[in-house]
């Protein structure tokens, strides 16, 4: 079996494996075989989480089914979350959490343990599983629930416990596909940590998209983003409330030089960016995709990094060290990283996942370039403050954290290596990321 | 692992105590996730126990390693491999007197199962399991003594010869991305294998070479000459016609890069 080119969603750190796809019926032979092997999803994690060089990577698209059961969802993993809300969402059934792009799957928002614009009132994807079956190294398949241990080992597990085959999800009641809005801009960063925090009293849904580039009085001016679901009352929503066409408009260039996103080009952008936005609240009417998925407009935009590629990294800090927010926004500013819109976000509570990413308090995410330098001095110099403030790095975006902060910055690593252990002893289960981390 | 950034755990060392190998070991160890370095090599106690001193958090290990030996190569670096490695480095050499090397067929093959044969056993071995592990980076040492023969260090450069021309056919044959492989070719580096010999002009230190391996190892060309413009003086060296290049060649023995001195 010839070997293939993998990566993740940044395009980094390619390497070789053998990429299998199975369907329901073969999918516990390949566990079996003996080789090492890890699932895959739509690849939308941005490291090196969903492939194992050397061995076998398992895609998990030929799992897709899916029906509506009272107000939850039983789905097969490979499903992709805009396939759930195509279905479901014409009978008024929203996803519980959405990340950022809808093509990812059932099965890798539960190995990621995703969050969304509402993890400070909804919590994560996680939150929401009423049960998972999930293959295990043995073939044995198990039916997991929030009182087992492997559930929540299985819940941002990243894969490491078994391959989770379908699971049933808690879905959100809506009465239309729209999403009611209010953006403005905000001229700096502490402005708009303010304004987040009372934010989360009104709204399910917060973020804002921060221009790490500005400096001085505009550092960290950004463009405040908050939504409900629009209700059938509101006199806007026209034709059929949940008529739901998403729609991919333009595919970005298979071929774009590296270099051509420096810190001009992408300061441009942000400007421009940025003007666009209202400068006073304002109100508005979008579609899902417009509020939700705004990048998804663009298939593979990821190409537009070159062949470089580029990183995601993402941290959350604790509310008692909010000030690391803005030091890590002047950082980017000062020393001139070249960063697309970041990303600010509160969360809320943490869940029981013993490796989920989200706790209490704000999380930053900044995409960067790969090929530039100083980058890795920069970000190894933030992590050492986040880890010592009790924060940490998001293993799904991860592709460079140094393995030696794991253990801090999941306190109870070793409660899931414990229960890792019990159903993979011999780590059949493992990607390019736990080998690097040492997972 | 190599990470998103370039940065390399697990490296191997063929050539556990050349100084160039030291250069490059410290090199990529500024990024900070040096996780495990294998020297491999004839004598390498006092090697690895320095290299310790030097790096507390890295695992330093020996690996006993007599490229002379071949035949034996391949299976002391499987037995070795361990969890793999995200690097190997091709880094031994010698560099005979030429007089010497002309005269005694034994000083002659020994540079030549040093130089060539002994490090294809290992580069292949490397290789094999490379395409086994899907991933993998080889950084050959090579010279710029590669590009002409000249009579001071031809049975040298007859050996590098043979392990370029390998390693540049290799590295047409492989993805670039997963596997890949990186051919160096130096001047006259400052190391203990040519500190007898008077210094050629582009000289360099062991930690130019280690820039360039760092800098080119993970994207970038497969063939870098150190320092860089080497590669333009010796191609133009290349097409001198035969009688001027001879002239321009000393009699002493020099490793490479000096034609450029009419001494
Ligand atoms: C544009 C963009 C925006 C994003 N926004 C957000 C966001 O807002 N919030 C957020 O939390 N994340 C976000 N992400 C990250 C993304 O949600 C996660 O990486 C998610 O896991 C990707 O799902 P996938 O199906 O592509 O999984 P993959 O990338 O294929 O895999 C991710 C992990 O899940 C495991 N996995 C996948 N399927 C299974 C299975 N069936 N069984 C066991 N393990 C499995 C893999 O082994 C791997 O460890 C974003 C990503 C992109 C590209
Ligand atoms: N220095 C230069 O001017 C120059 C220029 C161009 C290219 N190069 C190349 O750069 C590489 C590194 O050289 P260096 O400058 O770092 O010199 P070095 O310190 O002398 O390194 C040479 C290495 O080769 C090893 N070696 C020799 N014979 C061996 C054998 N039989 N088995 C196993 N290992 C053996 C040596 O080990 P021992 O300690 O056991 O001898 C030593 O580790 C070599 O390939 C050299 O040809 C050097």
């Amino acid at each position: 079996m010839p070997l293939e080119l993998l990566a993740g969603w940044g395009r980094t750190a390619i390497t070789r494996t053998e990429l299998v796809e199975p369907t329901r019926e073969s999918v516990a032979n390949h566990v079996r075989s003996g080789n090492s092997l890890i699932a895959r999803g739509l690849g939308r994690g941005y490291g090196d989480c969903a492939v194992v060089a050397g061995g076998k990577t398992v895609s998990t698209r030929q799992l897709r089914s899916l029906r509506v059961d009272g107000g939850s969802i039983e789905v097969d993993a490979g499903t992709s979350l805009e396939e759930v809300m195509k279905f479901a969402l014409p009978q008024g059934w929203f996803v519980p959490v959405t990340p950022g792009t809808r093509f990812v799957t059932v099965g890798g928002a539960i190995a990621a343990d995703i969050h969304g614009k509402n993890h400070h009132r909804d919590g994560t994807f996680g939150s929401h599983v009423e049960w998972i079956d999930l293959l295990l190294a043995s073939g044995e398949i198990r039916r997991l629930t929030p009182g087992d241990r492997l559930f929540w080992a299985t819940v941002g597990g990243m894969g490491l416990t078994g391959i989770i085959l379908s699971a049933r999800v808690r879905m959100t009641p809506v009465e239309t596909a729209r999403m009611s809005t209010v953006n403005q801009q905000v001229k700096n960063v502490d402005a708009l940590m303010d304004m987040m925090v009372r934010a989360d009293y009104e709204w399910r849904y917060s973020v804002a998209w921060v221009d790490t580039m500005a400096t001085k009085g505009s550092l960290g001016r950004s463009v405040l983003s908050t939504g409900e679901h629009a209700t059938l009352s509101d006199a806007r929503v026209k034709g059929d409330p949940l008529a739901y066409e998403p729609r991919q408009r333009l595919t970005a260039p298979g071929f774009v030089p590296s270099g051509v996103l420096n810190k001009w080009s992408v300061r441009a952008f942000n400007e421009a960016w940025f003007r666009k936005a209202p400068r006073k609240a304002k109100k508005g009417l979008e579609s899902i995709t417009h509020f939700f998925h705004p990048l998804d407009g663009v298939a593979e935009w990821n190409r537009i990094y070159g062949r470089n590629g580029f990183i995601q990294y993402q941290v959350v800090v604790p509310d008692s060290h909010a000030s690391t927010v803005p030091c890590m926004i002047e950082t980017f500013a000062t020393r001139q990283v070249p960063v697309f819109l970041a990303v600010l976000k509160r969360f809320g509570k943490a869940n029981d996942g013993m490796l989920s990413f989200p706790t209490t308090g704000w999380t930053l995410a900044v995409d960067i370039p790969a090929g530039v330098d100083g980058v890795a001095g920069i970000l190894d110099e933030m992590d050492e403050r986040v880890v010592g403030e009790g924060g940490r790095i998001y293993l799904a975006k991860d592709s460079r954290m140094n393995p030696r902060h794991l253990a801090s910055m999941y306190p109870r690593l070793d409660e899931f290596r414990s229960v890792r252990d019990e159903v993979d002893p011999s780590r059949r289960f493992m990607s390019n990321l736990s080998q690097r981390l040492g997972l | 692992m190599i990470d998103g950034l370039g940065a390399v755990q697990d490296v191997l060392v063929v050539g556990g105590s050349s100084e160039i190998a030291h250069a490059i070991v410290a090199e990529l160890a500024v990024k900070r996730r040096l996780r495990r370095v294998v020297l491999a090599g004839r004598s390498m106690d006092s090697t690895v126990s320095s290299m310790r001193s030097l790096m507390s958090d890295v695992d330093v290990q020996a690996m006993s390693l007599d490229l002379t030996k071949t035949g034996s190569i391949a299976a002391t670096l499987n037995a070795g491999w361990g969890n793999g490695f995200d690097v190997v480095l091709l880094t031994a050499g010698v560099l005979p007197d030429q007089s010497r090397a002309e005269r005694d067929p034994a000083v002659a093959v020994d540079a030549a199962l040093v130089n060539y044969v002994g490090q294809l056993e290992a580069g292949t071995a490397a290789m094999s399991k490379f395409r086994e592990q899907g991933r993998g980076v080889l950084v050959v040492i090579s010279s710029v003594a590669v590009e002409r023969p000249r009579v001071d260090n031809f049975v040298y450069g007859s050996g590098k010869v043979g392990l370029d021309y390998w390693a540049i056919g290799l590295a047409d044959s492989v993805d670039g991305k997963a596997i890949r492989i990186l051919v160096v070719r130096p001047g006259m580096v400052r190391t203990r294998m040519s500190r007898h010999l008077p210094e050629a002009p582009m000289t360099c230190d062991p930690s130019d070479v280690a820039k360039a391996v760092a800098k080119n190892l993970v994207r970038g060309p497969s063939t870098v000459w150190v320092p860089s413009r080497l590669r333009w003086v010796m191609a133009t060296l290349r097409h001198l016609p035969r009688p001027i290049f001879r002239r321009l060649s000393p009699t002493g023995a020099e490793p490479s890069g000096n034609a450029a001195d009419p001494r």
